[in-house]
Order: structure tokens, then C-alpha cells, then sequence
């Protein structure tokens, strides 16, 4: 089984659609000839042209809403935006023209297309560079919302959302592009809204996504040792949410932590631990938890950065305070 | 409605259509209207013109019946929300879409009913779309402000000011990807001007030379704001254009057969793959902003020079001056009209209302 980057593993689905699917073509901010901010695209324009491989003009709202009528028109649009944070410039186009048209027009139109975009804080790039919009914009109806964390959810998932009918927001931790992992050579895919269990446990279930999902693991490790077994599952899609894991998780365990790598307050934690809540509470031994990044802007110094961000002895310093785990 | 009996002629240079619009409007009488375009001259002589200019009144018409129709049911309750009229304007759309092939997109803003009864979309839908009927266009999801009819690629009706420009330039991108001739066609405000989008969407348009078509309908007001209270460079916006290499001109938007010229034009270098074109059409609503706006910030003199050109007064005059049609043919235009709308007021009225169970319908394919 070949083993893949996060980054190789994207580019090579993104290829793969480019060599299949004429109506499938590339847009963002030099995605062509440097090869993408994060190298994602290197190569293609060299092999697919100018036409299926656009560089853009720094202009987010002109190409993501030029993305959505080109979906309308027929074609299959990729979306690349250098950070997350950027999609605020262009967030009336993801909003009210991707999510809604199909809805206001009474199913008359369909945008299918994806919007991929780096996300997430851990590079010191500070506040306006390292925010995770994926949670605002998995309240939004009308729009898928994914994230994967390993290379075969990246590959599995891309693949699902090149061929979704709705437009998916793609998000890409910025931190994790250069993880490794075996990616089989025959085709799969996973599907846009299955949560996965990636590891077994008995005594609690710990929840993330993304950058998330190794404070996980490495929880999961520590926990392990004092001979707790925790379950952990990555969301891989925020919208929608995979309830039904979750729930059937929970019952099991009796305990649960969210944890998110945006900040806590509002965040897609939130609704996935309510949600636990209202559904599980008969199964639950103390309340849900939920843990998150700090409610301030990202700030750019190391230390405070990566004390703005949750750790494994958050994760495990809540589970014992909580459940006395 | 294909025009191949208008020879587009060469485009002027915005500066001199300037020019020529000055001397139209000094020269803006009733009695003078047929002097005022020789287009209308080799038209209205060419053979079987007499029912496309019919046509061409019979549409105008509908929009301003359809418009005071949708003023009688908001008073009386049975359209809600807001309610944007055109009255005043229907010369543009009849204008540009009789210049338009099936095959083209048509993208807007909030203020559409026009745009779209100009394409060609079912009246009845229409008129239920905004009763809020299952059997509107959208299923009573829309309302005024969001019309669409994908059949007629008519791809809305959008509300926030600018954001439909993006939208029309992706929509011109998929004509040129897949190697049509094809165009797609926006309208927009000038308030719209101000914003991002408009700006971003023009120079995109230009860097990769789509063929859309930026069609600015110039009311003078952004909501109750005057064109020089809110903008820095007086009321002409077309030159605005040249800053970005798209060719541009200014048109009077109450000289229907004006439109077409213009837009015969600058279709036909577009779909020769001459890329973006941009027309400015200088007109005006003759009632408020929405049913909520008594325009008060406006003086009923400007409004009473406005109706002078009313398109609706004008060129009936002209077709009459001409020989083009006599007062029987136009009375038979209206009455048919007439029976249009009311039978779309009928058809709405009698439309059963969405379920709530349909909340979930179509949020996503």
C-alpha cells in the first residue's frame, strides 16, 4: 500500500478528477504557476493548461461567487483559498450564493462545487491568518462541510466532494499537510458525513477533527497507561455531523470530551456536545465535556500560540476532573 | 427573439454616444420622438417589423400592468416582504432581452419582475412566486427579490447588492469552457458601483476576457440616496469601464429601440470573442425604492421630466408617427394584457400555499 502526505495524497485526487471529468477545473490564488502556497497544486498546470488550472486575481469574492456560476452553468468547479481566514473576504459568496441558490431558486439550480482552503492555527501566522471558519460555516444550510485528517480521509473525501452535487466546504489543517499514511491503490471513497472510530475504548469517548485528532491520540496514549481505554473518533465531516456514531459511542462509554482546535465558544464542539447531550444524558455518568482553544484572538508568540491551543493534558486533566478518570 | 434585421452598426465611443444623448435630450419632446434614432427609421420600415415592434410595446406594457398589479395585492396583503418596482425602466429589459438568444444567462438584481416577465418567464409563475404559491417559480421559497426560471436561464433575482456579479461572470466562464457563443448578461444598480464586487468582477472579466455583459441601469438613487451624495465622479459610470479596458457605452434607458441598438452591439463583439462589454442606460423608477418608500428625498419635478420620456408614452407615440401600428393595435395589446395579468392574479389567488413540511425541500440536491 503506498504510503502518501496529506498533500500528496489531495493533489493526487485533484489530478485524478482533472484527468476524468472535463467539466472539473482548478481556481485560486497561485494555484498555477507557483504551485499553490502550500504546494498542493505544484505540477498541474503543467499538465492540464491554463484553462482547467486558473490562477486568480487576489480577489476572493470575485472568483469563489465566479466558482458558484460556473457550478450553476454546468461545470464542477475546485476552489482553492490560501487560508480560511480568507473566506471571510469572500464569505457573502459562500453564504449567500453557494448555500442558498438552490434553496431560493426552489431546487431549480445546483452549485456543485468544492471550496478547499488550509485552516487552523500552529505556524505562528497570528490572528488574521490562523482561524478555523469550517465551524461558522457548518451552521450554514445547503453546504457540506469536511475535514480530514489522515491521507486516506483526504483522498477518500475528496473524491466524495468532487462528485457531491452541493457545494463542500474542504478544510485542510495547515499543520497536517506534510502527515503521512498508507493510502490503498484501488479506488474508495468516504463518504461526505461518516464520523470514524479510530480507535476502540471502553471508559470514555474523546471527539475532534483535523488538527484536533493527534492531541487525541496522544491522549488516548497517556489514558492508556493509567489503564483507561478511550474511544476515539474524528468527525471527518462537520456538516453533517455523524450523530449516530457519536450517540452510539456514548452509550457505550458513558463518558465524552469534545475537543476543538478553533475556539470554544461557538464552535462546532458546542453542538456536537449538546447534541450528546440531549441524546445520551440517561447514559452519561457527569456532564459533557468540552474543550477548546482560547477565546481571544490567535496571537503570534510560540508560547502563547501553543497556550492558546489545547493539549493532550487538557484532555486528560478534564476526563479526571470530570469523570475522575 | 433573434434581431439579424438590426445591423449592428459600428460602436461609438462612449464620449460621443455622450454627446448624442445630450442632443436627445435637449431635443426630448413627444412630438420630436421619432426624429429621435435613424435606427428607428430603417426598422420601422423593414418587412414584418410591425409585429416585433408590437411585441416590443405589448412587453413594456406587461411590466407596468404586472407592476401595478403587484401595488394593488401588497396593499392588500397578499404579497409581503419587500417589494421593489420597476416602473419606469422598462424599456432596458425589453430592450436587452429581445437582443438575447435562449442560450445566454440572464442574472440580476432584487429589482426583477421586469427582467424576468422580459425573458420570457410564466406570468402566473411569476405572480405566484410572489403570493408566496407552491406554484411559484421557486415554490413560494423567493419571493419578489429571487426569481429564477432555469429554463429560460434566467439565474435570479439577487438581494445583496453587487454579490449577483461574481455570479454572472462564473456563468460566462462555463459559455467560453465548453466553447459556445454564448453570453451571459448582469444587471445591476448604481449603488452597486460602490461595492468590492463589481470592481473585482469587472477586472476579472477582463483578465480572462469573458463574454459577459455589464449592464448598469442607472435610476439616479441607491435606495434614497442621490448618485452625488454617495459617489465621488459625478453620475456618468461608463467611463469607469475604460479604466479596466472594457469598452462602454451610455444609452438612454427610455428608448427601447435605443437598447437594442447598443445591445445588438456589443453582443455581436462578444460573441466574436471580443470578451467583456459594458452599457450604461440612464433611467428612472417613477415610485419609491420599495412599497415602503414614499421618496420624499426627490423632487416631483425630476420625476415629471423623467415621465416626459416615459417609454410607454413615447413609443406608442413613435409606432403611430411611423405607421407602424394604429391606435386599434395597440388597444388590442393592451386589452390582451389585461387579461394576462388578471388571469395571474387569478391563478394566484386560486394556487394552494407550500406545506411546512416542504421547509426542508431542496436545501440541498
Amino acid at each position: 500500500m503506498p504510503t502518501l502526505t496529506i498533500r500528496e495524497a489531495i493533489r493526487l485526487g485533484l489530478d485524478e478528477a482533472l484527468e476524468t471529468d472535463p467539466s472539473v477545473f482548478l481556481m485560486g490564488e497561485d494555484i498555477g504557476t507557483y504551485g499553490g502556497a502550500y504546494a498542493v497544486t505544484a505540477g498541474l498546470l503543467e499538465k492540464y493548461g491554463p484553462d482547467r488550472v486558473r490562477d486568480t486575481p487576489i480577489s476572493e469574492a470575485a472568483f469563489i461567487g465566479a466558482g458558484v456560476g460556473a457550478a450553476a452553468g454546468g461545470l464542477r468547479p475546485i476552489v482553492e483559498l490560501m487560508s480560511m481566514s480568507f473566506a471571510l473576504v469572500g464569505f457573502d459568496q459562500i453564504v449567500n450564493m453557494a448555500a442558498n441558490l438552490r434553496y431560493m431558486s426552489g431546487g431549480q439550480i445546483k452549485a456543485p462545487m468544492v471550496i478547499r482552503a488550509p485552516t487552523g492555527a500552529g505556524m505562528q501566522l497570528a490572528a488574521t491568518h490562523s482561524q478555523s471558519f469550517e465551524t461558522w460555516l457548518a451552521e450554514v444550510p445547503g453546504l457540506r462541510v469536511v475535514a480530514p485528517s489522515t491521507p486516506y480521509d483526504a483522498l477518500g473525501l475528496l473524491r466524495s466532494s468532487i462528485k457531491e452535487d452541493n457545494p463542500v466546504i474542504y478544510a485542510e489543517s495547515a499543520g497536517l499537510y506534510g502527515a503521512s499514511g498508507e493510502t490503498p491503490a484501488e479506488y474508495y471513497e468516504v463518504p461526505i458525513g461518516s464520523a470514524k472510530v479510530c480507535r476502540s475504548g471502553d471508559d470514555a469517548t474523546l471527539i475532534s477533527y483535523g488538527h484536533g485528532m493527534p492531541i487525541l491520540y496522544e491522549s488516548a496514549e497517556i489514558l492508556a497507561a493509567r489503564g483507561v481505554s478511550a474511544e476515539v473518533i474524528d468527525l471527518r465531516s462537520l456538516s453533517p455531523i455523524d450523530t449516530g456514531v457519536l450517540v452510539d459511542s456514548v452509550q457505550k462509554t458513558g463518558r465524552v470530551l469534545a475537543l476543538d482546535t478553533a475556539r470554544r465558544s461557538g464552535g462546532i464542539m458546542a453542538e456536537v456536545t449538546a447534541t450528546l447531550q440531549e441524546q445520551t444524558s440517561d447514559w452519561l455518568d457527569g456532564p459533557v465535556v468540552r474543550i477548546g482553544a482560547k477565546c481571544a484572538p490567535w496571537p503570534y508568540n510560540r508560547e502563547m500560540e501553543q497556550g492558546s491551543l489545547p493539549d493532550a493534558q487538557d484532555v486528560t486533566g478534564m476526563l479526571s476532573a470530570t469523570y475522575d478518570l | 427573439m433573434e434581431i439579424q434585421r438590426y445591423v449592428p452598426t459600428q460602436l461609438r465611443p462612449a464620449r460621443q454616444m455622450r454627446a448624442d444623448l445630450q442632443q436627445i435630450e435637449q431635443a426630448s419632446s413627444l412630438d420630436g420622438v421619432g426624429e429621435l434614432r435613424s435606427v428607428g427609421e430603417v426598422s420601422l420600415y423593414g418587412p414584418g417589423e410591425k409585429a416585433e415592434l408590437l411585441d416590443l410595446y405589448r412587453q413594456m406594457y406587461l411590466i407596468r400592468r404586472f407592476e401595478e398589479a403587484c401595488a394593488e395585492n401588497y396593499s392588500k396583503g397578499n404579497i409581503r416582504g419587500f417589494l421593489h418596482l420597476y416602473i419606469g425602466q422598462e424599456a432596458v429589459a425589453v430592450g436587452v432581452m429581445s437582443v438575447l438568444r435562449p442560450g445566454d444567462y440572464v442574472v440580476t438584481h432584487y429589482r426583477d419582475h421586469g427582467h424576468a416577465l422580459a425573458r420570457g418567464v410564466d406570468t402566473n409563475r411569476a405572480m405566484a412566486e410572489l403570493f408566496g404559491r407552491k406554484t411559484g417559480l421557486s415554490k413560494g421559497k423567493g419571493g419578489s427579490m429571487h426569481l429564477f426560471d432555469a429554463s429560460k436561464r434566467f439565474m435570479g433575482g439577487h438581494a445583496i447588492v453587487g454579490g449577483q456579479l461574481p455570479l454572472a461572470a462564473g456563468l460566462s466562464l462555463s459559455c467560453t469552457y465548453k466553447g459556445t457563443d454564448d453570453i451571459a448578461i448582469v444587471f445591476f444598480g448604481d449603488g452597486a458601483v460602490n461595492q468590492g464586487t463589481f470592481h473585482e468582477t469587472m477586472n476579472l472579466a477582463a483578465v480572462w476576457k469573458l463574454p459577459l455583459l455589464f449592464f448598469l441601469e442607472n435610476n439616479f438613487y441607491g435606495m434614497g440616496s442621490a448618485i452625488g451624495k454617495v459617489r465621488a465622479g459625478g453620475t456618468d459610470f461608463y467611463p469607469m469601464a475604460e479604466s479596466y479596458g472594457i469598452e462602454s457605452v451610455l444609452v438612454d434607458g427610455m428608448n427601447v429601440l435605443e437598447v437594442r441598438e447598443v445591445m445588438a452591439n456589443a453582443v455581436g463583439k462578444m460573441r466574436a470573442g471580443g470578451g467583456p462589454q459594458f452599457i450604461e442606460a440612464k433611467t428612472f423608477r417613477y415610485v419609491g425604492h420599495s412599497m415602503a418608500d414614499p421618496a420624499r428625498y426627490r423632487d416631483d419635478s425630476e420625476l415629471a421630466e423623467w415621465m416626459e420620456k416615459d417609454p410607454l408614452k413615447t413609443f406608442p407615440s413613435l409606432l403611430l408617427a411611423r405607421g407602424a401600428a394604429v391606435e386599434s393595435d395597440l388597444e388590442a395589446q393592451r386589452e390582451s394584457v389585461h387579461q394576462e395579468v388578471s388571469a395571474a392574479v387569478r391563478f394566484s389567488e386560486g394556487s394552494a400555499k407550500p406545506s411546512p413540511h416542504e421547509i426542508f425541500d431542496d436545501v440541498y440536491a
